[in-house]
């Protein structure tokens, strides 16, 4: 419970390590804590009548995991799958799941201090999932709660559209 | 230090299970075998296994109970009790409810379980003394005269404390033995104050007793701590030489026992589980190895394959190897039905005898741990059903003990569990007049012999006459086909009037690996386990009949209408073969139901890996897992039975369509057609 609203609150005290990734033109960042690892692509197979965001399982060493595509999951055009199209494995609670992104571009360490409460965005935008939006030079990242993307929305409404 | 006992608890518990089924399985055999003495030995040292535990453990309730219980087991090993009908039906009752007192203790709730009747019951039993033995020498034995002296030396090793052992324990448990004459405790191995370990043993005792019952007796109080100490045992027969001569022989009859117990270790589950993981994993590398090697040319190829044909073999016996870990003798689950059937018999006023054969058949553990309850429920219903009560077996001519088979053997790659009995068969014309007043079918069926028994698995159906608390309420036989269904098994139901009736239940090795077809649909590849398939067909010109506009598809086979449904539109899947007569029609068929799927192509039958997909995903609709093939991609494996369901769910119409092109034809609405 404690974790959970420290998640949510944004990042513990010594938990501000980032993996930053690239979606298009947007740059995000999720705890490093919760990546497992980075893998190439590979083909998906695909699970009938799932999400349009759940791409389909993977073989990851003999478990089978599900890969959820963010471009889709964030209604962002779809691009085609090439070389530089990577799968970053996370594991929320006891799930283990991929993430495909366009390119991993850094890992970086982010003071408390520099996370700045993300912003409303207007009623449409959905941003229960970001914890915060981190400046870096000239980029701006945006924070991911790896936990509630994956973990209530996508997770909590498949179990719901049951 | 205090040493944590809890992780032992466990086993202490598993143990006591086992031990409890030896004591179970010993006292049935008792009743026939009357008084062997290595039967009650082997009773006995179950008992004595568990108070030692109880005891180390400080189980206090446990402890009591197989005390006294094995007191009176004691008396039955020394001939001073005899065995009969009413004693080993109280100790019967007495392992029951130790078994009870045990699960409760696990479960922590150890004073939940009432013992005080049962042990005053069997004290009772001890009071019932021969007038001659006196209470001072109630230990006394019979045999060994009250002069017999024995000497113990018992030397604990260093390390013996570390094993959580109680020397006060033991010592107690000797002087009660008997008489104790002298007790010595040798203090010369005791070092300096400086030097002293304090976890370390460095004492040894040495007793004198008279009147030890035998050599044995005394082993069994240091049968725990038989590796950790150095035990010398001499008895001394000043008077009779009997109990010398009975020493050697019973403790010669313990050794073996012993040495069978060290060729087996206890593993977590999970451990063989990751083995087997590992090894799966180990196969599809290999397979993807052989792959690559295939399209390979140049020199040192022949070199290269013949390296892999022995990686090959090996992978393929390492995974044989270590799958049969998880294996076990289906005994484990046969060994409970003496008792189930020994109570039932006598509860109805039967004679019934239970033969088993096959017992040491293997099968995966977890197919094991799921086979109780359906066995249960067919062994119960033959006992009650089956076999008539024995005034009616004379006068149809029959011996008057009715007989249960309950075999194991394999037959091609599966397992078969037949339950077969001697009684009355089943009563088919019941069965169809309980199945029309049911609405279940017509009055006018023509049923076979297929269809009767179809009956009997639906749920709520009875036939008995009177509802017993054995059987008869019309709960049992759905759930039998379901639990087998659950573990991809299949049963078949055969019966001869006035003969009897066998039910065989045939099971899968494991639960891990299924027997698969592969399919394409489109660029995706399908697995649908082989024993759901009735046959794969290119449907002939004209053979595929459209209901509603082209909405509905009936595949006719052999002037049979199968409802033909579109697996790339049931799941999604872009690319397929649209043209039926491109692709190939697959029938597919369980108890319920029976239609095809149209699939581009059949790709071959092979041995899949059964995986989850809810250990990260959730359980998807119509499929009932996914394994890993040989380059490496993931395929879903179907569950056809759930397919249908969709498939109805989705396809109302078309299915109204179908039954009524049934019902024009004049085919009967038996179990097949009328789905659920």
């Amino acid at each position: 419970m404690e974790k959970h609203e420290q998640n949510v609150s944004g990042i513990t005290a010594d938990g501000n390590q980032f993996l930053t990734f690239i979606l298009g033109a947007e740059e995000y960042g999720i705890e490093i804590l919760k990546v497992q690892e980075i893998k190439g692509y590979t083909a998906f197979t695909p699970i009938p009548n799932a999400p349009s965001y759940i791409k389909g399982v993977i073989n990851l060493r003999g478990t089978v995991v599900p890969v959820v595509d963010l471009r889709v999951k964030f209604a962002m055009s779809e691009a085609e799958y090439n070389q530089f199209t990577v799968v970053i494995v996370v594991t929320v609670g006891t799930r283990v799941f991929g993430l495909v992104v366009d390119a991993v571009s850094d890992v970086m360490n982010i003071p408390r201090e520099s996370i700045e409460a993300t912003p409303h965005l207007g009623r449409d935008v959905d941003t229960s999932f970001m914890t915060g939006m981190a400046k870096s030079n000239d980029k701006l990242i945006a924070l991911l709660d790896i936990d509630k993307l994956i973990g209530e929305d996508v997770l909590g409404a498949m179990a719901t559209a049951n | 230090m205090k040493v944590d006992l809890k992780r032992f608890h466990e086993t202490f518990f598993e143990e006591a299970f086992e031990h409890l089924a030896t004591m179970e399985a010993g006292l049935l055999e008792l009743e026939t075998r009357g008084d062997d003495a290595e039967l009650l030995n082997t009773i006995f040292r179950a008992a004595h296994s568990i108070k030692g535990g109880s005891g180390s453990f400080g189980f206090t309730e446990i402890a009591r109970l197989t005390h006294v219980l094995e007191n009176v087991l004691d008396r039955l090993r020394g001939g001073r009790l005899a065995t009969e009908p009413a004693l080993t039906a109280l100790l019967l009752k007495a392992t029951d409810l130790l078994r009870d007192l045990v699960e409760a203790t696990r479960s922590e709730q150890a004073g939940t379980v009432p013992i005080d009747e049962t042990v005053a019951a069997l004290e009772a039993t001890l009071s019932v003394e021969p007038a001659a033995a006196g209470p001072a020498s109630a230990r006394a034995p019979a045999g060994a005269g009250p002069g017999a002296v024995c000497e113990i030396s018992f030397r604990p090793h260093a390390g013996f404390f570390r094993q959580g052992q109680d020397v006060f324990l033991l010592l107690q448990e000797v002087a009660e033995l008997g008489e104790v004459l002298e007790a010595k405790c040798d203090r010369s191995r005791l070092p300096a104050l400086e030097a002293l370990d304090p976890e370390a043993c460095y004492l040894s005792w040495t007793y004198r007793l008279r009147g030890v019952t035998s050599e044995a007796a005394v082993r069994d109080i240091f049968m725990f701590v038989e590796d950790a100490c150095d035990l010398m045992i001499t008895t001394v027969a000043e008077t009779t030489a009997s109990s010398s001569a009975a020493a050697p022989a019973s403790a010669g009859a313990l050794a073996p026992k012993r040495q069978a117990d060290a060729s087996s270790i206890r593993v977590p589950t999970e451990k063989v589980d990751a083995l087997i993981n590992l090894v799966g994993e180990l196969v599809i590398a290999q397979a993807m190895v052989s792959q690559v090697a295939s399209g390979m040319t140049g020199e040192g190829l022949i070199q290269i394959q013949e390296a892999l044909g022995m990686v090959v073999r090996s992978t393929r016996d390492l995974q044989e190897r270590v799958m049969s870990i998880r294996m076990l003798p289906v005994g484990s689950v046969f060994n409970r039905f003496p008792r189930t059937v020994h109570d039932l018999a006598l509860s109805l006023g039967k004679h019934v005898r239970l033969e088993i054969s096959g017992a040491d058949t293997e099968l995966d553990k977890s197919v094991i741990e799921r086979l109780g309850d359906p066995l249960t429920h067919l062994i119960r219903n033959s006992v009650d059903h089956g076999i008539e009560s024995p005034e009616e077996r004379v006068r149809c001519g029959k011996p008057e003990e009715g007989v249960v088979h309950l075999r194991a053997f394999h037959e091609g790659g599966s397992v078969v569990i037949e339950i077969a009995d001697d009684g009355k068969g089943l009563d088919r014309e019941r069965i169809r007049q309980k199945a029309v007043a049911q609405g279940l079918v017509r009055a006018d069926a023509v049923l076979a012999d297929e269809d009767i028994h179809a009956l009997l698995f639906r749920p709520g159906f009875s036939t008995a006459t009177v509802v017993t608390d054995v059987s008869g309420r019309g709960v049992g036989m759905d759930v039998v086909k379901r639990n087998v269904d659950a573990l991809n098994g299949a049963i078949i139901v055969s019966s001869v009037a006035g003969q009897g009736s066998r039910f065989r239940i045939r099971l899968p090795l494991t639960l891990a690996i299924l027997d698969g077809l592969s399919i394409q649909v489109g660029r995706e590849i399908f697995i649908f386990p082989l024993l759901a398939i009735a046959q794969s067909v290119r449907p002939a010109p004209g053979a595929i009949k459209t209901v509603l506009g082209g909405r509905g598809e009936i595949f006719v086979l052999r002037g049979e209408q199968v409802p033909l449904l579109r697996l790339d539109r049931l799941l999604g899947i872009a690319g397929a073969v649209t043209d039926p007569y491109q692709g190939i029609v697959v029938v597919l068929e369980s108890d319920s139901c029976r239609f095809g799927v149209l699939v581009d192509d059949v790709l071959g039958q092979s041995q899949v890996v059964i995986k989850s997909l809810e250990q990260n995903y959730r359980k998807v609709d119509a499929v009932m897992g996914a394994t890993i093939m040989g380059d490496g991609r993931v395929a879903l494996i179907m569950d056809v039975v759930e397919l249908h369901r969709i498939a109805v769910r989705r396809q109302d119409e078309t299915e109204a369509a179908a039954a009524e092109a049934d019902a024009e034809t004049g085919a009967e609405a038996v179990v097949t057609a009328s789905v659920p």
